[in-house]
């Protein structure tokens, strides 16, 4: 499968990574390599294969919905980019 | 006193020849004269292991010691370590100051264990040579010129260089086995869930696996028992009982069953490897083992399959760097997107952004069939293979890289070729199994590794059969020259 620069930025979005206009050459051909690469996996008939999502076939475990939390807001924000009265302060999203 | 084995140091702490206090300190002034040329540790803590080393010592004062009580410690910087930065290796994270501790790190503070530092990384762990640290590429004591592998690269050169004498490490596709081979230490990966994941900051989560580091197979028995266990925190630890590695250390491996796959000895691998491999072989036969050839025929499609599977999981697991509640920011977003994007661009390197557009890719619409669904049914094939063989074997053995360690900047301009590094590697964390690293010898002036593979929770075994390996050889004593 080719990858283009369209591709890229469509990706690139998806990724929420800016790519600058002097770097989409290169990244396309850096993934265009590695799709290449792990395209090899198509030499192995795999129709009838049951997906393998967890090494040891597990379930997720279940557990009591109690608290076990203490709140530790302040602690947390401590290293937060920017707060104000206990909330995390973003750029302005409405108008 | 940096050359006795963690059982020296034990019998020598308990018998008071020397304090807890007297060990770190000779620890800090190795870190002190070493780290400047080795890079390997980011975040050096003189304050905390002597103030762990001086609780240890009371320990010690009232009989309430453990085996590991006033034993030096070093963490991987990947590891949540509460008050102190816990960088993985990135510019994002590089003001992070962990408000909370990883069950491993906690475990091995209640053992009584003194942390020295955390050490370098490749960036969120993604790397095979340590030199995608935001703080600079670690260097292998063996050859300062070269790298000590990755991504535990620092914990390896560390261990290598005597700085101290045990070291956490993480491994998602070889990140613990390679760099032990390559710094000629001992390395091991436990089962998928054997070790828990809470606090360890996330790459692939369905490889991510902790481990230990040390100089001999006994060392690192120590330090393994003291992590392993079922951690309710940890929704995939394993609540099953841990075998107690350091009694397992003296069984025979008379009779042990040793496989050794065909596909692992390939074109691509170094002669000089093979050799030293083979001739380690030809020792645990001596020892008692029985060798034989076997067939894992899936191996080749290992790589492939896990640059599909864990950028996948990356892409997702790094969607949580976003600016906004904790790591870095960009300054003066124009709006939330504009936030986003900077951040993410600015916090990253170039392998951890090349590895989560691979994930977007093989996860968005009308690719996902194609490449994540793929790779998981080859998953499975590969993993098959593996039971196949234990059916037959005790262990699997082989070399751990196809190569010993090569130049900084030969590799980092191909990522593809820096993948290959891993290729006996990835396999074991598609299928979830223990393996582990020993040094065998030495091509070119530089450390070989031999690769061991156990079955589901063969730790013990495999512990076991490093440590009878190394009963009758010295390559785990050897130490770079110019380091003493």
């Amino acid at each position: 499968m080719s990858i283009d620069a369209d591709e890229i930025a469509r990706i690139a979005h998806l990724a929420r990574l800016e790519i600058g206009d002097e770097a989409v050459a290169r990244t396309t051909e850096e993934l265009a390599n590695i799709l290449a690469f792990v395209g090899r996996m198509d030499a192995v008939d795999t129709a009838d294969v049951t997906p393998m999502a967890h090494p040891l076939d597990q379930n997720q475990r279940l557990r009591q919905d109690h608290i076990t939390e203490t709140d530790r807001r302040d602690t947390f924000q401590a290293g937060a980019p920017a707060v104000e009265n206990g909330l995390y302060l973003v750029p302005k999203v409405l108008d | 006193m940096y050359e006795k084995s963690v059982t020296d140091l034990q019998r020598g702490l308990r018998a008071r020849e020397f304090s807890s206090v007297e060990l770190v300190e000779s620890c800090l002034t190795r870190v002190e004269a070493l780290n400047g040329r080795l890079n390997c540790l980011i975040t050096v803590t003189p304050e905390r292991a002597l103030e762990q080393a001086r609780a240890a010592d009371k320990r010690f004062a009232a009989g309430d010691a453990g085996p590991l009580t006033g034993i030096p410690l070093l963490h991987k910087d990947i590891f949540c370590t509460r008050g102190v930065r816990t960088s993985c290796g990135s510019r994002m994270l590089d003001n992070f100051i962990a408000p909370y501790d990883a069950t491993v790190v906690e475990r091995l503070d209640a053992a009584g264990m003194c942390l020295l530092g955390k050490t370098n990384m490749d960036e969120f762990a993604m790397g095979s040579s340590t030199e995608s640290s935001y703080y600079g590429p670690t260097r292998n004591p063996w050859d300062l010129e070269r790298v000590p592998g990755g991504s535990s690269g620092g914990s390896a050169a560390a261990i290598a260089a005597r700085l101290g004498p045990l070291a956490t490490c993480t491994d998602t596709g070889g990140s613990i086995r390679q760099p032990a081979a390559m710094c000629g230490v001992t390395g091991i990966k436990p089962t998928y869930g054997r070790v828990s994941r809470y606090g360890m900051v996330a790459f692939a989560s369905s490889l991510d696996q902790g481990g230990a580091m040390a100089r001999s197979a006994e060392d690192a028995a120590f330090l393994l028992a003291a992590m392993s266990g079922f951690d309710e925190r940890d929704s995939t630890s394993i609540d099953r009982g841990v075998e107690d590695y350091p009694a397992m250390l003296s069984q025979d491996i008379a009779g042990l069953r040793i496989g050794v796959p065909k596909e692992y000895f390939d074109q691509g691998l170094d002669s000089g490897v093979a050799d030293r491999v083979r001739e380690a072989l030809a020792e645990f036969e001596r020892r008692g083992a029985i060798i034989s050839d076997i067939s894992l025929p899936h191996a080749p499609l290992s790589i492939p399959t896990y640059y599909v599977v864990a950028p996948a999981e990356c892409s997702s697991n790094l969607s949580r760097y976003d600016g906004v509640r904790f790591g870095h920011r960009a300054e003066n977003p124009s709006d939330l997107l504009d936030m986003y994007k900077r951040s993410r661009s600015e916090g990253f390197g170039a392998e951890v952004k090349r590895r989560i557009m691979v994930g977007t890719y093989v996860l968005s619409a009308g690719y996902y069939d194609a490449y994540y669904l793929k790779a998981q049914k080859l998953r499975r094939r590969i993993s098959e293979d593996f039971q196949k063989a234990f059916e037959h074997v005790d262990l699997i053995a082989g070399p751990t890289a196809p190569g010993v360690a090569f130049k900084i900047g030969e590799k980092t301009d191909d990522p593809v070729s820096m993948y290959l590094c891993d290729v006996y590697t990835t396999g074991v964390n598609l299928a979830g199994l223990p393996a582990a690293s020993i040094p065998v010898g030495f091509s070119d002036g530089l450390p070989v590794g031999l690769h061991l593979i156990g079955d589901y929770f063969r730790e013990g075994r495999l512990l076991n059969a490093a440590h009878q390996y190394q009963q009758i050889t010295e390559w785990h004593r050897q130490m770079p020259r110019g380091i003493a």
